[in-house]
């Protein structure tokens, strides 16, 4: 069996590739660089096609090479693809090797002065005197590294064939507000486009063609759909530790409460928000603020999480409610900082010392991305217990199309809590008291006025009272309810998605790898092998994955570790299953991409 | 708002104005050594918060882990409780008091628990301005852990296997008053009435309360070669201040003696009366209060009393311009924001 993925169109054979293509674009980081590529894909997407934009940048403020990756897709595959049809190459430091590895037959838009023309010769090279053209269409010289990138929008949208009104709207919304700003960037890239129109030839491999598959579509990341989330979803006390990738959930929320969350007599806030020293520090204000009833939240990444470890172990214990947002990178400690991958799968299963389990929540898209992080303070309030929505880098900082997203009406759960008067009709109240065989006791909360419903919160053994006790039978009974309620979870977490074919074989993937994991189920669908995909959205495990465990010959793990994380998850979990699971990897910082799926899957079939 | 009921008035014990007796302020019965100065303490905060009228249910109680760390359980039973993990109470203080701006927040720590462990959340939680009363119970050894020297033991100070402690002791006092702490006190368990008084000072104050309290622990750190027992620290007590404190009530208004007294008045009406005994010392004075810690410790003595106080400074709720209702109790109406406004996003996103 030989399925192929995207092998990039040969010079002089194949047909043009319409509307399915990547673009890498190679600079420098901190160049500014990033409004160009957000223009050049947002120009695209105007012009109806489905576009995906990876950004991979190094862990470095300015000076260090950073590429972004453009792709369109007919197909609507988003995930990152492994060839490239044309490059753009603005890093002197890197233009060479980026020749050595361009894929044969590529588009190379390169810095004149750069002279790579005579590196290879099965690419289409195409010199462009960046220089003289900025000079000629920006008056102001201290301004020309600003608008330099302007260029490369210009030849590319001419190449493309991309609408210059597209693009000069992208511009202008890219720039919002910034009147001088605007006008100068979308003089540089009329002036390419206008020099690319009378000096270079027409290409005919890859063509941008109006469609219609992005009407009413949005352009978002994962960390600003989370934060919307949290938004519509009330929290009302945020502790948190600046961390790649992690940072800009916090600050887009931060951007949005300015806006949303001020009380319109007042102007006082109805969200408090604080910088913490350092990530224990958050987790004890995420689960103190939680006790006391407030809607909490923290975003980190797997350092942070290790930190908060102590802590959430506290808190599954003491049964406070949070929020826990963790959006991975590449480990363990620094690792690869700004490169994506799902190695936090086992840290937050069972974060913490001792017996721990814990709720996690894996959204897979954009629209995924808000509203688990709108229930994920449902479910942290009606289980009272630290809540997991894992996400990684590719979601959390990656721009994606994605449709608008739907208003959360459903009402908020803030769960079992006594009020007043309810505690003083209770009869026999105890906090940990398992009162509906859920698991899930009623709680108090501080300030309660009437003189009921006090109790003492502590880590250590504890009675249905909250009474201090090292007795064994109160221990057990303790543990033994959490794990109660944790089955009790099973019908309340997000069910998975399938997407079957018919067949006996599964896959099975999560978060970040679903556009690569769709991609490859129809590569090797097309290659003769059929698989029944079941993507995971959520742990515990709920009944719809105990069936496809049991009904698979084979499951397919699909994951962003080295150590099939996930797989011994499922492995642990159903023993007598243990065979079934095969581990397909990818870890090495990059997105997951399609071939390699499809690769491992082919070469474990062939076995 | 309603209160708790108070229990059955016995007609010989005295209530105060909310109509409470002590009784309702106690909580559960200590299991700490017969004889720890951490129990001593724990009887002068259900002194104080009887006399000061505190309302039990709004009170929240904190701590991290040690032999004073499970004081919490031993006051207060109207209060909740939250007994955390090692050095961290004052994170959990701080999303407590963020989450509810109506309680009244009391943290006790070691000096193990605030001054290693926890070092950075006390550093951060007072500069800050957390509002909430930090009692340090300082022993200068683990007591829990059985008696390894803390932070804060003096060089050279011995324990009673013979060990010597080697390092410096960092001092709570004179670091909160670098961290701009607005309310600085050392007490010594022994000495309850002092105690009480600016337990009661600090019941009116609204921000951070740093309240360093030597309290001997017996076990461990009570033989005579040791600086913080009962002996050495009632022989090297001194004393600043006759201390005077008066609830602000809104009935009478407060009348202080003339005299040689200086008074502060709180936000809420509440005064401190002052009478110096330390010659020239200015509670006010935050770079003299330096001085005057440091040159007494360089005598060895434990200066005690009011160290310091700035009664005017926003603690971390009004400085984070919160709504004046605890941010617990804002409902949905209040918090999600409508269809419309989720349009207006959405459509900027396209
Ligand atoms: C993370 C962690 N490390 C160590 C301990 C063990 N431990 C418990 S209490 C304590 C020291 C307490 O000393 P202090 O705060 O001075 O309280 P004291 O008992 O003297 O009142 C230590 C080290 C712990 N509970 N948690
Ligand atoms: S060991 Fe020391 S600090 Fe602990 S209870 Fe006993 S006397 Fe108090
Ligand atoms: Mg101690």
């Amino acid at each position: 069996m030989t399925a192929s993925l995207a092998a990039p169109a040969k010079p002089g054979g194949a047909k043009t590739r319409i509307n399915d293509f990547s673009i890498q674009v190679a600079t420098v980081n901190g160049s500014g660089s990033q409004t160009a590529n957000t223009v050049l894909l947002r120009a695209i997407f105007q012009m109806g096609v489905l576009v995906s934009g990876k950004n991979l940048f190094p862990s470095n403020i300015a000076g260090l090479p950073t590429w972004f990756t453009i792709r369109a897709s007919a197909e609507g595959y988003v995930a990152r693809k492994a060839s490239n049809e044309m490059l753009i190459l603005m890093n002197p430091e890197t233009a060479k090797e980026d020749i050595a590895k361009a894929d044969a037959g590529a588009l190379v838009i390169y810095d004149e002065p750069l002279q790579l023309d005579k590196l290879r010769n099965d690419l289409s090279f195409i010199p462009v005197p960046f220089q003289k053209l900025v000079t000629a269409s920006c008056p102001e010289p201290k301004l020309h590294k600003l608008v330099k990138n302007m260029i490369y929008v210009g030849v590319a949208s001419r190449l493309l064939g991309v609408d210059m009104e597209e693009a000069k709207k992208a511009i202008a919304k890219q720039l919002k507000g910034k009147a001088k700003a605007i006008e100068l960037n979308q003089n540089a890239a009329m002036a390419a486009y206008d020099w690319a129109m009378e000096n270079l030839p027409d290409q005919d491999q890859v063509k941008v063609v109006r469609d219609n598959k992005t009407q009413g579509l949005i352009i978002v990341d994962g960390n600003e759909a989370c934060a919307l989330g949290a938004l519509f979803a009330g929290v009302t006390v945020v502790g948190w530790y600046p961390i790649t990738p992690a940072s800009s959930l916090v600050e887009t929320f931060i951007e949005y409460a300015e806006e949303y969350r001020k009380d319109p007599k007042t102007g006082k806030s109805t969200v408090a928000i604080v910088q913490m020293e350092d990530e224990l520090a958050s987790a004890g204000v995420v689960l103190s603020a939680g006790w006391a009833g407030a809607r909490s939240m923290t975003s980190t990444a797997g350092p942070g999480i290790s930190l908060m470890s102590e802590f959430i172990g506290l808190g599954y214990y003491v049964e406070a409610p949070g929020v826990f947002f963790n959006v991975g990178r590449t480990g363990p400690s620094t690792g690869l900082p700004t490169r994506t991958q799902q190695s936090d799968v086992e840290l937050c299963a069972k974060c913490s010392h001792g017996d721990t389990q814990h709720i996690n929540l894996y959204p897979g898209t954009m629209e995924e991305c808000f509203q688990f992080s709108y229930d994920a303070f449902d479910l942290a309030e009606r289980f009272q217990t630290p809540i997991f929505v894992v996400t990684d880098l590719d979601l959390g900082m990656q721009n994606w199309s994605s449709k608008p997203f739907a208003y959360p009406a459903k009402p908020y759960d803030r769960g079992k809590v006594l009020n007043q008067q309810q505690l003083a009709e209770a009869k026999d109240w105890g906090r940990y008291k398992d009162v509906d065989g859920d698991g899930i006791c009623y709680r108090s909360l501080p300030g309660t006025p009437g003189g009921k419903g006090s109790y003492f919160t502590r880590g250590s053994g504890h009675n249905e009272y909250a009474q201090y006790s090292e007795k064994p039978e109160d221990y057990v009974a303790v543990v033994d309810r959490l794990k109660r309620k944790y089955e009790t979870a099973k019908t309340h977490v997000p069910t998975p998605v399938f997407r079957t074919l018919g067949s006996a074989k599964g896959v099975l993937a999560f978060g970040s790898s679903d556009p690569a994991m769709i991609e490859a189920q129809d590569a090797l669908a097309a290659a003769g092998l059929k698989t029944d995909y079941l993507r995971l959205r959520a742990l515990p495990f709920t009944a719809e994955v105990d069936a496809f465990v049991k009904g698979k010959q084979v499951i397919y793990v699909v994951e962003q570790n080295r150590d099939g994380q996930m797989a011994n998850l499922f492995r642990e979990t159903y023993p007598e299953y243990a065979t079934k699971f095969k581990s397909v990897l990818h870890y090495d910082g990059h997105a997951i991409d399609a071939k390699c799926i499809v690769d491992q899957i082919t070469a474990f079939e062939q076995k | 708002m309603t209160t708790a009921t108070p229990s059955a008035p016995t007609p010989s014990a005295p209530t105060n104005n909310l109509g409470f007796s002590k009784q309702d302020y106690v909580g559960s019965k200590s299991t700490l050594c017969a004889g720890c100065g951490h129990d001593s303490i724990t009887a002068q905060i259900i002194n104080a918060a009887f006399e000061s009228s505190i309302e039990g249910y709004r009170v929240a109680k904190y701590s991290g882990i040690g032999c004073s760390s499970k004081t919490p359980a031993y006051f207060l039973n109207q209060g909740w409780g939250f007994n955390s993990v090692h050095g961290r109470m004052p994170s959990i203080a701080t999303g407590a008091s963020l989450a509810n701006r109506n309680l009244i927040n009391i943290g006790v720590s070691g000096d193990g628990d605030s001054m290693s462990i926890g070092m950075g959340q006390f550093v951060h939680a007072v500069r800050r301005n957390i509002p909430m009363i930090y009692i340090i119970e300082d022993n200068g050894v683990y007591g829990l852990t059985k008696g390894q020297f803390s932070a804060t033991a003096d060089k050279g100070a011995h324990l009673k296997s013979g060990a010597v402690n080697d390092f410096p002791p960092i001092d709570p006092c004179t670091l909160a008053l670098e961290l701009g702490c607005g309310f600085v006190a050392r007490c010594f368990s022994g000495n309850p009435k002092q105690l009480n008084t600016i337990l009661k000072a600090a019941f009116a104050y609204e921000g951070t309360v740093v309240l360093d309290i030597i309290s001997p622990c017996v076990t461990f750190n009570n033989h005579d070669a040791s600086t913080r027992s009962y002996k050495h620290v009632k022989d090297h007590d001194f004393p600043l201040h006759d201390l005077g404190f008066v609830q602000y009530s809104e009935v009478e208004d407060v009348e202080i003696p003339a005299g040689q007294t200086e008074v502060v008045t709180f936000p809420d009406g509440s005064k401190v009366a002052i009478k110096a005994i330390h010659e020239g010392y200015d509670p006010t004075d935050r770079f003299g209060a330096m001085k005057a810690i440091h040159e007494s410790m360089a005598k060895g003595e434990f200066l005690t009393g009011l160290l310091y106080i700035n009664p005017t400074q926003p603690p971390l709720p009004q400085v984070l311009n919160l709504v004046d209702e605890p941010l617990a109790s804002l409902g949905e109406d209040v918090l999600k924001p409508s269809p419309a406004v989720l349009d207006e996003i959405m459509q900027s996103l396209m």
